[in-house]
């Protein structure tokens, strides 16, 4: 089952397509990372998932064809918002009480405990809990809500070390014991490197990269070699990105470990990190399910 | 960290029914009380005044004015009380406008302000039931508090109207009365709601109600509560001190001859009667100019009532259309 499908999937605000052409399918059971820079429609994207927003191009359904924003893909999906949006006047236990009524299911056991577990008291006015505390307050609400999906939106962008580790920790622990399938946008590549399994890349409102993060770092190699010889061997490989030294390049190709490297150049294993950074420099190159990234996506040198 | 777990989620495919709509009570009294209760305590107040100054007035009213038309009901109930009923019914002209901006203009602009609409479109319940399931019920506790206080100023407003100060149709009251002011109110509440969802800020929306409340009660008041029903045209003098007189003309011969001003009066009467004049009216008549007035006869006040209120519950619930479209359509 796919927990997100979207078929050519675009949405425009008035004349600006804040995401055009996307086509993506995120299988159920992993926690994936969703990527890409400032206004490359990542929280487009997700709000669309969401309900939120409705798509002007394209078709979307979620947890296994249910169109999204429906009544069945509400009560299925729940989600946190950017700064995670809560009523600040309202106490804990009031917030614990509106979202039960909101809902089918809310397992008030769960939230209470959670709370407990945290020292987050039932008292306190939602908008008196520090940064951390709201957030850790708007995922337990969405948990307890027992989701299939669990969609947030840069949930940690806002949070200290301690709050943001504490945070996903609770993520992970959902997507580990009750099979939550997790969707998260960042633009904290190293944050996503510790928790998601799966990569989504968004660049200027396309999909660039979409796969599970083992699949694309086995497929990818860097190759370390002179930096004459960069170049040739770079349109040949079909590079992805090539980056020089001053006596070496290093070129990001799309190799597994079988296959044979080129005279005089070493082959490294590449870190999410690298691969992710590789591609958001590359925006022509892709590499996707199904076809094969664009044969007329050349590779520009970047010279250090 | 956490070793919790949840338990076993239970099957999804069961069907899907609507959440109860008693969900959605608690939920709206919850966030809303605050406003409630001011309101209570406005009208409360407000109430209260009426209530005091109310019995003060029926006290009076019910020692000076035997008959209402004597000098002593004049002097000891009209002119020790009109002047401050007036004032009191000016005011009160504000209080749908009040009501209905502060109430209901809030309601969703201060959701898209702060960004909980994304919390709370993304509920199980669905957007759909979660704005009608806040809208209704403070429409109507709002128009139930506001049609309650309109009884009680109709007591105020009595004696007024039994010693012929008041006419039934004056402008003044005529929106406070009745049906009237709980229709003013809900389509006050609902212009609110639909600025709150159209500006999307609560301030300015609260602004733009009371803006567009303003320029549809004047139009209402100045042009259109006239035109309801057909008017009566009579030319015998001596209409009821309860008509409400629409406009007044001379005609000569059958013809038109000029408007019932008084400076047309004075300057035709002084042109046919040579400056002798000792009563316009009379000299007109003598002359064979005959006085036509068109009027809505008291006895019209709860047709019209009934009128205002539909046309008013009417335009209410096409404002909360408008604003539950948009908050179906509305992108993010």
């Amino acid at each position: 089952m796919n927990v997100i499908e979207t078929t050519v999937l675009g949405k425009r605000y008035g004349s600006t397509w804040a995401l055009r052409e996307c086509t993506l399918a995120v299988p159920a059971g992993h926690v994936a990372g969703l990527v890409g820079p400032n206004g490359a429609g990542k929280t487009t994207l997700l709000n669309l998932v969401v309900g939120l927003a409705q798509p002007s191009a394209g078709s979307l359904t979620v947890l296994g064809g249910l169109p999204s924003g429906s009544l069945a893909a509400l009560d299925g999906i729940a989600f946190v918002a950017q700064d995670t949006p809560l009523y600040k006047n309202l106490s804990v236990a009031d917030m614990l009480h509106l979202t039960r009524n909101l809902n089918r299911r809310f397992d008030r056991a769960y939230a209470q405990a959670r709370l407990a577990e945290l020292g987050i008291p039932l008292k306190r006015r939602a908008g008196r809990l520090s940064g951390g505390q709201q957030a850790q307050l708007a995922l337990t609400l969405a948990l307890a809500r027992r989701p299939r999906l669990l969609v947030l939106d840069e949930p940690v962008a806002m949070l200290d070390p301690v709050a943001r580790h504490d945070f996903m920790a609770t993520v992970l622990t959902a997507a580990a014991e009750d099979g939550v399938s997790v969707v998260l946008s960042s633009h904290v590549l190293a944050e996503l490197e510790r928790v998601a399994d799966y990569l989504v890349l968004l660049s200027a409102g396309r999909v660039q990269v979409a796969g599970e993060i083992d699949d694309l770092l086995a497929g990818h190699r860097i190759l370390t070699g002179p930096a004459g010889e960069a170049s040739q061997y770079a349109e040949r490989l079909g590079a992805v990105h090539l980056r020089r030294g001053q006596a070496q390049a290093h070129l990001l190709v799309r190799l597994s470990a079988e296959d044979p490297v080129p005279p005089g150049f070493q082959a490294h294993p590449v870190g999410l990190e690298e691969l992710a950074l590789a591609y958001l420099r590359e925006p022509g190159a892709a590499a996707l399910p199904g076809p094969a990234r664009s044969q007329a996506a050349k590779p520009s040198e970047v010279t250090r | 960290m956490s070793t919790l777990t949840m338990r076993a989620r239970p099957g999804h495919d069961a069907s899907l029914r609507p959440l109860p709509w008693r969900r959605m009570a608690w939920v709206t009294w919850r966030q809303h009380r605050a406003a409630l209760a001011g309101v209570a305590v406005f009208l409360g107040g407000l109430a209260i005044y009426l209530w005091i100054t109310g019995l003060q007035i029926h006290h009076s009213y019910a020692t000076a004015c035997h008959p209402a038309s004597s000098l002593t009901c004049t002097m000891n109930f009209t002119g020790r009380y009109g002047i401050t009923a007036n004032v009191v019914r000016s005011f009160l002209q504000s209080v749908p406008a009040l009501i209905g901006a502060f109430a209901g203009a809030p309601v969703l602009a201060r959701e898209l302000e702060t960004g909980t609409f994304r919390f709370a479109w993304t509920q199980g319940i669905g957007r759909y039931r979660w704005t009608l399931g806040k809208l209704v019920p403070l429409a109507v506790t709002l128009a139930a508090a506001a049609w309650a206080f309109s009884e009680l100023f109709s007591w105020y407003l009595r004696p007024f109207t039994a010693a012929g100060y008041a006419i039934p149709f004056s402008t003044l009251d005529f929106d406070l009365r009745g049906v009237a002011f709980p229709a003013w109110t809900l389509a006050s509440f609902a212009l609110g709601t639909l600025a709150g969802v159209l500006i999307r800020r609560a301030v300015p929306a609260i602004a733009a109600a009371l803006a567009a409340y303003t320029g549809l009660a004047l139009a209402t008041a100045l042009f259109l509560r006239q035109r309801y029903m057909t008017p009566l045209l009579t030319s015998k003098p001596g209409l009821p001190g309860s008509a409400w007189i629409v406009s007044q003309w001379y005609t000569k011969n059958g013809k038109f001859a000029f408007p019932a001003q008084a400076s047309q009066m004075v300057s035709a009467a002084s042109r046919l009667c040579h400056g002798r004049i000792v009563d316009v009216p009379q000299c007109l008549a003598r002359h064979g100019y005959l006085q036509w007035d068109s009027y809505q006869p008291g006895s019209r006040f709860w047709p019209f009532q009934w009128i205002e209120g539909g046309w008013l519950l009417a335009l209410s619930v096409l404002l909360i259309a408008a604003t539950m479209w948009l908050v179906r359509r509305r992108a993010t």
